[in-house]
């Protein structure tokens, strides 16, 4: 092994992308596919006050699990150090706010979008209006995009936490607990606080050199942004938002985990709007027994994985 | 449109088998837009349907189709409709009051069941099945000593699946608990709209009072019992929000006047109010009415509200059939709790006063007042 470890989003890194797993467990096919026999290294953050309970796992994969327990480390960390607790909650007050705005101008920008796409009308005319709305949209979601990051700048230079001794001393336990480990299982759960803590304890630098098996929301929080959606919620209109920057470990994909569920997959103007909005991103329907894996910056589809396209359709999905 | 029991009548004379091969050709009540056409097969000297819908007269004479004994009755039902019936039936030997023989859906409540119908577009929702994929929530049985009603009280404690100590939860007190439980499957709708992240996971207790027409009008040691005793018995022991915004009061019909007089009589405790048909009867003038003596401690709060209704909650979710004598009342109290800066949610359906009516308007009520974390947790 090189003594310099490769950057976190070295494309070369496997990593493989799975559908929800409480149904139809792959995981443990998934590390066998890697070839990875060692110890697994878990993140179950997502699963907040549960994220211990990790006995279903660790039996399905069939091989030893350290359980990271970023959501207690978070927890205690915030604990120990009330200012930078509240630092955090200052900031998570200026992202809610953040996305309060956003959330407004989004429902009339994208109810634009959703007229034009829902007009019968000479397409010499219609097509540019439906371009020029989607554009919008995209336009809108973009500086949404920008102002989120400016938020996690300010805070990182203002606060610097990595050098906050209790984060420090934490990172170098996760590095030592990675040090003894194979690879990295990311599970799905609470996206926001999953990827609250994976941000807080810069996770991917400190495992930058282990593959990577993510599912659901674990794998919405490797991609470039967070989308969240739900095409048929009890409440409001279901506008698909960004929620924030992810991790950016790739830009190509958006993973859209249960899609089958929470998604009008037979609506084309719904999935039309969606697909054109996120382009050049291919919107992945990730659902039960869904794998997808990136080998040398390619996509491997496998398990019949669909995604959304801009003439409104699913279709299964080629490498 | 022809309807079919009159393409039937004027195909000629009919014959026992032709009559035989149209009732088992078709369901009843036959819905055909927005015509639904009752059938009764018997001999019989008088046929009436007997439905609780406010609005038309509640006997309804069938028509007999001369030389057979098929008796049919056409009514109008606007689409989406939900409607409780029974058939009176008159013989030789007195008239009884039975459930539709044609018709095999049946609606229970504490008087036992009636037939229902469903009128065009109207759809039983797929969250009150039971499904295999939520996980199951618990009921405990537990009692507390009353002081404010000078009794053991009985209550059943719902916990949600996957309950841990170590997070806090949502309190809901829901009025005639076992009734819910029974007519409106109230377990699988916490179980399945928790397991869709549509409702938040919460801790239900569920209340029965053995003299409802009583302590649920505006008895003030019934909200003592709730304010005073239950509610901070159960947030001593239970890892709850105990903030307003973490409590909710709920009931239909009279329990929605407890929930209400509640709220009222202990501001700023119960944030979350789920009122279903309530039985907010007021006057405007003058203290007659004519709803009977129980509802004259209903009527005298109503009243009082009105005048002073203050600002008992914070958010309210209310909803009425629009085939109720209620809806009047319940449509009346609308706009004098949005006056009062409270959120407030009004649905009407076209259906009447019974627990099916209320179990279908539990999604929209509890994930508006009590939203589960549907955006942000993809398991």
């Amino acid at each position: 092994m090189s003594t310099r470890a490769p950057h976190p989003h070295n494309p070369n890194r496997p990593l493989v992308l799975l559908g929800p797993q409480r149904l139809e467990p792959t995981l443990a096919d998934a590390f066998d596919r890697l070839e990875i026999e060692g110890t697994i290294a878990a993140v179950t953050a997502g699963w907040q006050e549960r994220e211990a309970e990790v006995e279903e796992m660790r039996e399905h994969v069939d091989r030893p699990v350290v359980n990271l327990l970023l959501h207690a480390r978070g927890e205690a960390l915030f604990a120990a150090d009330p200012d930078l607790a509240q630092a955090y909650r200052q900031r998570q007050l200026t992202l809610i706010e953040l996305q309060r705005l956003y959330r407004l101008r989004l429902h009339h920008t994208l109810a634009g979008a959703k007229a034009m796409f829902g007009l019968n009308a000479d397409p010499k005319l219609l097509l540019p209006e439906r371009k020029a709305a989607i554009t919008a949209v995209r336009r809108l979601d973009n500086r949404h995009l920008r102002s989120l990051r400016k938020v996690h700048l300010q805070f990182e230079n203002d606060h610097r936490p990595f050098s906050n001794r209790a984060v420090a001393a934490q990172r170098e336990e996760l590095a030592t607990l990675l040090a003894g480990c194979s690879a990295l299982a990311i599970a799905g759960g609470h996206v926001a606080t999953l990827l609250n803590r994976l941000r807080l304890f810069g996770l991917l630098d400190l495992a930058a050199d282990l593959p990577i098996v993510a599912w659901s929301a674990g794998a919405m929080a490797l991609a470039e942004r967070v989308v969240l959606f739900h095409d048929h919620p009890p409440q409001g209109a279901g506008d698909a938002e960004v929620l924030e920057a992810g991790l950016g470990l790739f830009s190509d994909l958006l993973p859209l985990p249960h899609a089958r569920y929470r998604l009008r997959l037979d609506d084309p103007q719904r999935v039309a709007i969606f697909a054109r909005r996120f382009a050049p991103a291919r919107c992945v329907a990730l659902d039960s027994g869904n794998r997808i894996e990136r080998r040398g910056g390619t996509w491997q589809p496998h398990g019949g994985i669909q995604k959304l396209t801009s003439r409104g359709r699913v279709r299964k999905m080629k490498p | 449109m022809s309807l079919a029991i009159h393409r039937l009548e004027e195909s000629g004379p009919l014959s026992r088998s032709r009559v035989d091969a149209f009732v088992a050709e078709h369901e009843f009540p036959l819905v055909e837009g927005t015509s639904m056409t009752f059938v009764y097969r018997g001999e019989a000297s008088r046929v009436l349907l007997q439905h609780f819908i406010f609005g038309l007269p509640t006997s309804q004479p069938f028509r007999r189709i001369a030389k057979t004994d098929l008796w049919y009755l056409v009514l109008e039902v606007p689409p989406v409709s939900r409607i409780e019936y029974k058939l009176s039936v008159t013989r030789g030997d007195g008239q009884k009051w039975i459930r539709d023989p044609l018709n095999q859906h049946l609606a229970r409540d504490p008087f036992g069941a009636n037939s229902v119908a469903h009128g065009e577009g109207y759809e039983v929702p797929d969250w009150v099945e039971p499904d295999d994929q939520a996980r199951p929530g618990t009921i405990e049985e537990h009692r507390l000593e009353s002081s404010a009603l000078g009794r053991e009280v009985p209550f059943k404690l719902y916990f949600p699946a996957r309950f841990r100590p170590s997070r806090r939860y949502p309190l809901l007190i829901v009025h005639d608990g076992d009734d819910y439980l029974r007519f409106s499957v109230l377990k699988t709708v916490f179980d399945n709209l928790i397991h869709r992240l549509e409702v938040a996971p919460m801790v239900v207790a569920l209340i029965t009072s053995g003299n409802r027409l009583v302590e649920y009008a505006d008895h003030p040691t019934h909200a003592q019992f709730l304010a005073e005793e239950l509610t901070p018995h159960l947030e001593e022991r239970y890892p709850l929000i105990a903030r307003p915004e973490g409590r909710g009061l709920m009931g239909a019909s009279f329990g929605a006047v407890a929930s209400l007089s509640t709220a009222w009589r202990y501001p700023e405790i119960y944030g979350r109010l789920l009122l279903q048909s309530g039985s907010f009867a007021f006057t405007d003038i003058g203290r007659e009415h004519d709803r009977g003596p129980a509802f004259d401690p209903v009527v005298e709060f109503v009243n009082a509200f009105r005048d002073r209704p203050g600002m008992p909650s914070q958010k309210v979710f209310v909803s009425c059939g629009t085939y109720e004598s209620l809806i009047y009342e319940n449509r009346s109290m609308v706009p004098l709790l949005q006056e009062t800066g409270m959120q407030v949610k009004y649905v009407e359906a076209r259906d009447g006063h019974n627990w099916e009516n209320w179990r279908d308007r539990l999604r929209q009520g509890l994930s508006w007042l009590f939203p589960g974390p549907l955006w942000m947790i993809y398991e």
